[in-house]
């Protein structure tokens, strides 16, 4: 239990130092020391509890519970406050009817709640806590380099990277908690205080739009956290005052079914699915270690989380399926908005729509198949998608562009990064890396769950669509152009520890899964499903084969061989320079540029988006008539 | 489950039958335009002088992008006839057909670029129908694993009409035929300048050439699976399909992309909904 304590407590005490140191090398030191501490601490606790089941522990609830209610009342006030001054009524009427709701439950129910255990630890809460550990701090490593240059780039903007870096700590402290939280008042105090702390990230440049969309990005998680406090006076009222997340999983589905849709809407306003989508979207303003934590290893990831948590009840109702088919629609139409996009940040935006789409698909099926591919899409994606914003970040404070077209020929111009790019892309969709290991196990998965085969097509279709807009990101890079400056000189040490530390773990983990397989998440399966799934053995033999062949063939350029007559390509017969350029119409001299297709009159954004939240925001209404439907009538 | 017999027939015999099919494929072609046409072992003839040709290149990351191309394309091939498991076969041929893909991005000429998105747009087009096939299969025989599939008892093609016809629809484009032939032809007289593979020459060329001849071989392959409860009605079926494909070839003319990729994906849609659907109220599954 130290371990817990010291995980949620100790980046809390960081936190605090980050906000009182101002120095440059003192916050390096703390960051770096505080990082390794945080890495080293989560891989202790996969030694001392990996193999110990589901272990619970009592703590002094009813004090910390008091504690709690004060900070966020604190969290409340200071919310409406800001609401007030930016004149954002909506974020002013949600957060007092939160607070209201928080204030009658404490008044009235909050002695009659009896949580043993509010702390517990299992290995899906192991994996949760590597991946914020070690991913989290890495990106917080990076953040000191990056955000330095930040700040040289951004001359107008005030430096106020120690509220930055304090919150960035803050943050990794309350997903700790979430993830260790048992105690459903714990979780929800950590929820808001992950909220709280996007919603800062967001608005770190203070602009107007950064604004505006951190103001989007409250608005709508506070929908989330009102419909968490619904479940909970639920719980509190109907259901005799279950608190604790086991309790509530071991209970009948008729009494926590419709608590668990609500806190299940609250984790789909997290998880930015439609008609949520747009406030990760608007993250994108955000500094890209604050896209990248808040991509890969916390924010969105609690929303999955939670639902994962509680697929058991969703398991085989009527809403856990319209949880499951809003992830599916989610997952087509975020991969084929991202056709459309030539932002890279917003490419990846809608990847990590898409894909938490495919989690809660899986979430809402519910069966031990589909929680095992969730589990793996948990992990996968978190470590290709933060090497992927971290590339990105690096490349844009390079080329000072983060359009997949400037980015041309980029394995010319920054080889190392462009090189690390292409692992994490390769990582999204192409076998045998990780993504595409998932989205296999999703496909068993749906197939073998009734209705399934609707969900099958889908994926099938939403598969493609990543495939086009993934390898054409990935062509663009590979251009070979003409010889020109190499732009990698002088990339910070920090920098290059965390890119290559992701990129070395997009190819381990793809070695290592079965080993991850079948320590922690088939031992997961077991105790909560009764049932385990795996890959074949030949299967795992022949990927990892695949994976070897993928290593070793590049070495193959390094093998000597006859000079080849290098020509330029063809241009129709234009007298053509080794640049590229050629002389045209009227002899004026032109480059030649090449440009991606985007297909905008299909996959454009409004269109499509617009689609979805219509379509989604219909299947939340039925999810919730059917939860209310099986709640009442059983 | 796994045949090494298989892989290696596969890898030794793929090039002899898909150079055979190239060449019964121009003859026939050939009278069909009222023409006498080339004889059979030309295309083995059309390789070997590619491969005597000068070494050229518009960079050195072309020949690792085809090598890579015409291994991942065996590979798959050699899974699929070793009797792997299906979905693998399909996510392995993918990553073949990027390796291409990425050839011809990184030569960085506009006709190659072209070819290039093309490629992609039709590896969009037909994906989702081979996962559907699959998924077919699977639901019918309970398996992936294309040794159990063929030797399902009964005929698979009763069970699932429907994506059959749809899975011929998508092999006019995987067998790089007309009306779908759209990032790069086989005919001379749909273009000069070969999409894809415009800045691929000389023996990079003939590996690629060899790499169709695999793939020809799998995908036939991937229709036998259909008719696998009896070998000789399989081959047969298989041939016939390939001279209906041979037909379309020849009776139409390259249509745009933008029809490719609707088509497709509204039969994919329609033939996989309507057979699975059907498959599980029938309570097949």
């Amino acid at each position: 239990m130290q371990l817990l304590l010291f995980l949620i407590l100790g980046p809390l005490i960081t936190a605090i130092f980050m906000l009182l140191v101002r120095k440059d090398q003192e916050r390096n030191w703390i960051v770096k020391l505080s990082a390794l501490g945080i890495g080293a601490v989560t891989i202790l606790l996969l030694g001392s509890y990996g193999d110990k089941g589901t272990l619970y522990f009592s703590f002094a609830a009813e004090s910390t519970g008091l504690f709690m209610f004060l900070i966020e009342m604190v969290i409340a006030v200071f919310i409406l406050y800001l609401g007030i001054k930016y004149k954002n009524y909506l974020v002013v009427g949600l957060t007092l009817l939160q607070s209201a709701m928080m204030v009658y439950f404490e008044v009235f129910y909050a002695h009659t709640i009896d949580v043993k255990y509010s702390l517990f630890i299992d290995q899906f809460s192991i994996i949760m806590a590597l991946i914020i550990g070690i991913i989290g701090s890495l990106i917080c490593v990076y953040a000191l380099s990056y955000m330095k240059d930040f700040h040289e780039h951004h001359k107008e903007l005030p430096d106020r990277r120690n509220i930055f870096f304090c919150i960035m700590f803050a943050f990794l402290s309350a997903m700790f908690g979430l993830v260790f939280s048992n105690n459903l008042l714990w979780v929800l105090f950590f929820w808001e205080i992950t909220t709280l702390c996007s919603f800062l990230l967001i608005g770190y440049t203070k602009t107007e739009e950064a604004t505006n969309n951190a103001f989007t990005a409250l608005w709508m998680n506070l929908l989330g956290g009102v419909a968490f406090v619904v479940a909970i006076l639920y719980l509190a009222t109907q259901a005799g005052g279950i608190m604790g997340l086991g309790e509530v999983l071991a209970s009948g589905k008729a009494i926590v079914l419709i608590p668990v849709v609500l806190i299940g809407f609250a984790g789909l306003t997290k998880a930015a699915q439609l008609p949520f989508s747009s406030w990760l979207v608007g993250a994108m303003v955000a500094p890209t270690p604050v896209s990248a934590l808040l991509h890969s290893s916390t924010m969105v990831k609690a929303g999955v989380y939670i639902l994962v948590r509680l697929a058991p009840v969703f398991q085989a109702t009527f809403s856990g399926y319209v949880l499951a088919f809003i992830g599916a629609i989610t997952f087509l139409l975020a991969s084929a908005i991202a056709i459309s996009q030539s932002n890279a940040k917003r490419v990846l935006a809608y990847s990590t729509i898409a894909n938490l789409g495919l989690i809660v698909a899986c979430a809402g099926i519910g069966t031990y198949e589909a929680i095992w591919a969730a589990i793996l899409l948990i992990i996968f994606h978190a470590i290709s998608k933060s090497l992927l914003f971290l590339s990105v970040g690096t490349v844009e404070h390079r080329i000072e562009s983060r359009d997949i077209e400037d980015m041309n020929g980029l394995i010319i111009r920054m080889p190392r990064i462009a090189a690390l790019m292409v692992i994490g892309i390769a990582g999204m969709f192409l076998a045998p890396f990780g993504m595409l290991i998932s989205k296999w196990a999703a496909i068993q998965a749906f197939i073998d769950a009734p209705y399934g085969f609707l969900f099958v097509i889908i994926l099938a279709f939403g598969s493609a669509l990543t495939l086009f807009f993934w390898a054409k990101w990935m062509g663009r890079l590979l251009v070979v152009t003409p010889k020109q400056e190499n732009l990698e000189t002088n990339i910070d040490s920090n920098i290059w520890l965390a890119l290559i530390s992701l990129g070395g773990l997009t190819a381990i983990t793809c070695f290592i899964f079965p080993a991850i397989s079948s320590t922690l998440i088939e031992p997961f399966l077991l105790q909560n499903y009764g049932n385990v799934t795996q890959l074949s053995q030949d299967n795992v033999i022949i990927m990892i084969m695949m994976l070897f062949m993928i290593v070793l063939l590049p070495l193959s350029i390094l093998m000597p061989q006859r000079k080849h007559r290098h020509l330029t390509p063809y241009m129709g017969g234009m007298t053509t320079n080794p640049d590229m350029s050629f002389y045209g119409a009227i002899g004026l001299k032109r480059d030649m540029k090449l440009s991606n297709y985007y297909i905008t009159s299909w996959f454009g954004e409004v269109k499509l988006q617009t689609l979805g939240i219509y379509l989604c925001t219909g299947l939340i209404g039925i999810m919730f008539v059917s939860a209310a439907y099986l709640g009442v009538i059983i | 489950m796994i045949s090494i017999v298989g892989a290696v027939a596969f890898i030794l015999l793929a090039p002899v039958i898909g150079g055979l099919i190239a060449g019964i494929d121009r003859k026939i072609s050939a009278h069909m335009q009222g023409r006498v046409g080339p004889p059979i072992l030309q295309p083995f003839y059309d390789v070997g002088k590619l491969f005597e040709k000068e070494k050229t290149v518009a960079n050195d990351m072309q020949r690792f992008y085809a090598i890579s191309y015409f291994i991942f394309m065996i590979f798959t091939g050699a899974l699929f006839f070793a009797g792997g498991d299906l979905l693998l076969v399909i996510f392995a041929l993918t990553l073949a057909q990027i390796f291409l893909v990425l050839g011809a991005y990184s030569a960085n000429s506009p006709y190659s670029h072209i070819g290039a998105e093309r490629e992609l747009i039709q590896i969009m087009a037909y994906e989702p129908m081979v996962i559907i096939a699959a998924v077919g299969m699977y639901v019918v025989t309970k398996s992936f694993n294309v040794g159990s599939i063929a030797s399902y008892p009964l005929p698979l093609v009763l069970f699932l009409p429907a994506i059959f016809i749809g899975f011929i629809y998508i092999l006019t484009i995987k067998l790089r035929k007309s009306p779908f032939d759209i990032s790069t032809s086989h005919h001379a007289h749909q273009e000069i300048v070969k999409g894809v593979t415009t800045e691929f020459s000389g023996p990079t060329l003939g590996l690629i050439e060899v790499t169709h001849w695999y793939e020809t071989v799998f995908l036939l392959g991937f229709v036998y699976l259909f008719f696998a409860f009896s070998p000789l009605i399989g081959i047969i079926a298989v041939a016939l399909v390939y001279l209906l494909e041979l037909l379309i070839d020849n009776a139409s003319a390259r249509v745009k992309w933008q029809l490719v990729m609707k088509s497709s994906w509204l039969i994919a849609a329609i033939v996989g909904l309507a057979n699975l659907a059907a498959l599980y109220y029938l309570g097949v599954v």
